[in-house]
């Protein structure tokens, strides 16, 4: 087997998140289906990790592991998610919840429905405030304005007073933004949180994300399938395909040294503005047939799986 | 940071207004809504429009035929029955009753029906089974039967046809809340409310009852239709208020046996009861199709 060995390496502080040779799948009728197979990743403190990987490659579902709001039928059949060295795998609603919004927070990949379209932008901002904060419903209200004003909304007076669907995709994803840090929760998953919008719009929410997380300090686990965004915007990345960790570490290193094959075709199909003139080449097949293989292999038993795994 | 300070703006559109503009767009919401407003002002303002007491009788003045027949007496517009009562007052005042049952029964009936669908369909599990196997059971039952057995045991009288009415048809709202509960409860918009640590409760009444909302509204005119014609039902066979009080249901029962001689006291308070029940109707298709755009949004 050619995987290369995967250490992920602790930062020097302790992470803030660990996922530990995480396996999830499935639940079928007659047979579990492996989704992610033996994941482990490690985010330290301010942190902004990328997860890169195509469809299906499982980096959605880690982000909802973390989040624990994985479907009922994906069943974590191994390892742990360790949230400020608390192992929070299988954590009770009640104490899930509390965790939710203050500890850890989400911006979800589709603004056009991830507001409550019956409800006014002011009052589901407001809703969380009151929530974790204890804040009464003036002090919410001021909250929210300067939460606005944070992520740039012009007129933010008028916008608290509006429904979600008299906003623009791109002001709705602020929106979120802003829901996302307004309890200041140390560790936000954004997932594909520019993918929904037009290309325009997406280098300024791009820049947002980057711009609040300077100012508050939290970790982001930045999924995506666009390496490119990922080297403008991650520390660290991790590359997965077919619920496998292929490679992880510095994205500098990564970017310009790629050691795994998969993740040298992944930079060879970006687009790079530093090399306006290259042809994009598509993955190529026989080497996703070859880790389709690998992956299935490794479902068939320890035996026959490479050494990083053991 | 430049490219952050670039604020998107650009006009808001107001969808509000054109959700306002849809509705008045639509000819049954408009026609459905205005014949229904006729009967509620007729209903309200009844003691101050009818001309006599509805219940007075004077037997010299039987079987006045309306005005537009030539045997006609000014002031009996409508005419008079076979007690001598006057056939618009007893109208006037039987739209009282008669939308006051439709609006106090399809309140009730939405109420538990809502509640319990928007329980199973948020919960499911056993929740879930229960109340659906609930409604089966019940809607199992013949509705109009199982009517007249409640109000035969729980004695005549309005708060009796009311309950009856809500009792057999929660089970309407149940139904169709559940599946738009179960619907919403796969948006996005709920996952994003768990995400910030809303509790399960919050997120059933305060995220998605209002997007259940303009549902009801339309189920709500409905049932109101619905009320209207099993509380004619109940008082033509005399199940509902005693029967010298103008209902239309007892006004169509009484001129049914003096069809011969008056077919007017029969043919009026039919006329009101088509008429209410087919604005209804068509108010609550129309606010269907209107409130459609809105709630799949």
């Amino acid at each position: 087997m050619t995987a290369p060995q995967i250490t992920p390496g602790t930062p020097p502080d302790g992470p803030i998140l660990s996922v530990r040779n995480l396996h999830l799948a499935i639940a079928g009728r007659r047979r579990r289906t492996p989704i992610l197979r033996n994941v482990s990743l490690d985010i330290a403190p301010g942190e902004v990790h990328g997860l890169v990987g195509e469809s299906g490659a499982g980096k959605t579902m880690i982000g909802k592991v973390i989040l624990g709001i994985q479907p009922s039928r994906a069943v974590v059949t191994g390892g742990s998610v360790r949230f400020g060295g608390r192992d929070i795998t299988h954590l009770p609603e009640r104490e899930r919840r509390r965790l939710m919004g203050r500890g850890l927070g989400l911006i979800p990949q589709d603004p056009m429905t991830s507001l409550n379209p019956a409800g006014r932008i002011g009052g589901q901002i407001a809703d969380v405030l009151r929530l974790h904060l204890g804040m009464d419903r003036a002090a919410a209200r001021a909250r929210a304005l300067e939460l606005l004003n944070d992520v740039h909304i012009r007129e933010p007076e008028r916008v608290l007073r509006r429904y979600p669907h008299e906003l623009s995709g791109g002001m709705r994803q602020r929106v979120l933004i802003a829901i996302a840090f307004a309890c200041r929760p140390k560790l936000i998953v954004a997932d594909e949180p520019t993918t929904a919008l037009d290309v325009t719009v997406q280098r300024q929410v791009l820049a947002l994300i980057k711009e609040m997380q300077a100012q508050d300090g939290a970790s982001i686990l930045f999924v995506t399938h666009d390496l490119g965004v990922v080297a403008k915007t991650c520390d660290r990345v991790t590359v997965l395909h077919g619920g496998r960790v292929l490679e992880a570490g510095d994205t500098r290193a990564i970017v310009e040294a790629p050691q795994h094959d998969y993740t040298k075709a992944l930079m060879a199909a970006t687009p790079r503005h530093d090399r306006p003139g290259d042809l994009l080449q598509p993955v190529p097949e026989a080497l996703t047939a070859r880790l389709n293989e690998e992956a299935l292999a490794y479902d068939a038993g320890p035996d026959t799986t490479s050494a990083s795994h053991a | 940071m430049a490219e952050a300070a670039a604020v998107p703006g650009g006009p808001l559109p107001h969808a509000r207004e054109s959700a306002v503009r849809r509705l008045l767009g639509n000819p049954r919401v408009v026609l459905g809504g205005a014949v229904l407003l006729f009967f509620a002002l007729a209903a309200v303002f009844a003691p101050l429009l009818a001309p006599h007491d509805p219940v007075e009788q004077d037997l010299m003045l039987q079987y006045i035929p309306p005005a537009w027949s030539d045997r006609a007496e000014p002031g009996y517009l409508f005419g008079t029955d076979n007690l001598g009562r006057d056939i618009l007052s007893r109208l006037l005042y039987g739209a009282q009753i008669a939308l006051f049952v439709a609006v106090a029964a399809a309140a009730a009936a939405g109420l538990l029906g809502t509640v319990l669908g928007l329980l199973a369909g948020y919960l499911g599990g056993w929740v879930d089974a229960v109340i659906s196997r609930l409604v089966e059971v019940w809607m199992a039952f013949p509705a109009v039967l199982l009517s007249i057995v409640l109000v035969a045991v729980m004695g005549t009288g309005l708060h009796s046809v009311i309950i009856a009415i809500a009792v057999i048809d929660w089970t309407r709202f149940c139904r169709v809340v559940r599946a738009e509960t179960m619907a919403q409860k796969q948006q996005d918009y709920v996952a994003s409310a768990v995400t910030v640590g809303l509790g399960r409760m919050h997120i059933l009444w305060r995220e998605i009852l209002p997007n259940v909302l303009p549902l009801l509204i339309v189920l709500f005119t409905l049932e109101m239709g619905i009320a209207v014609i099993v509380e004619a039902i109940l008082s033509y066979v005399n199940l509902s208020l005693a029967s010298d009080f103008p209902t239309w249901g007892t006004m169509i029962a009484d001129g049914r046996k003096y069809v011969n001689q008056a077919p007017w006291l029969m043919i009026l308070p039919i006329l009101c009861v088509i008429a209410l029940v087919l604005a209804l109707n068509a108010l609550g298709d129309g606010l269907k199709d209107a409130l459609d755009p809105v709630m799949r949004k």
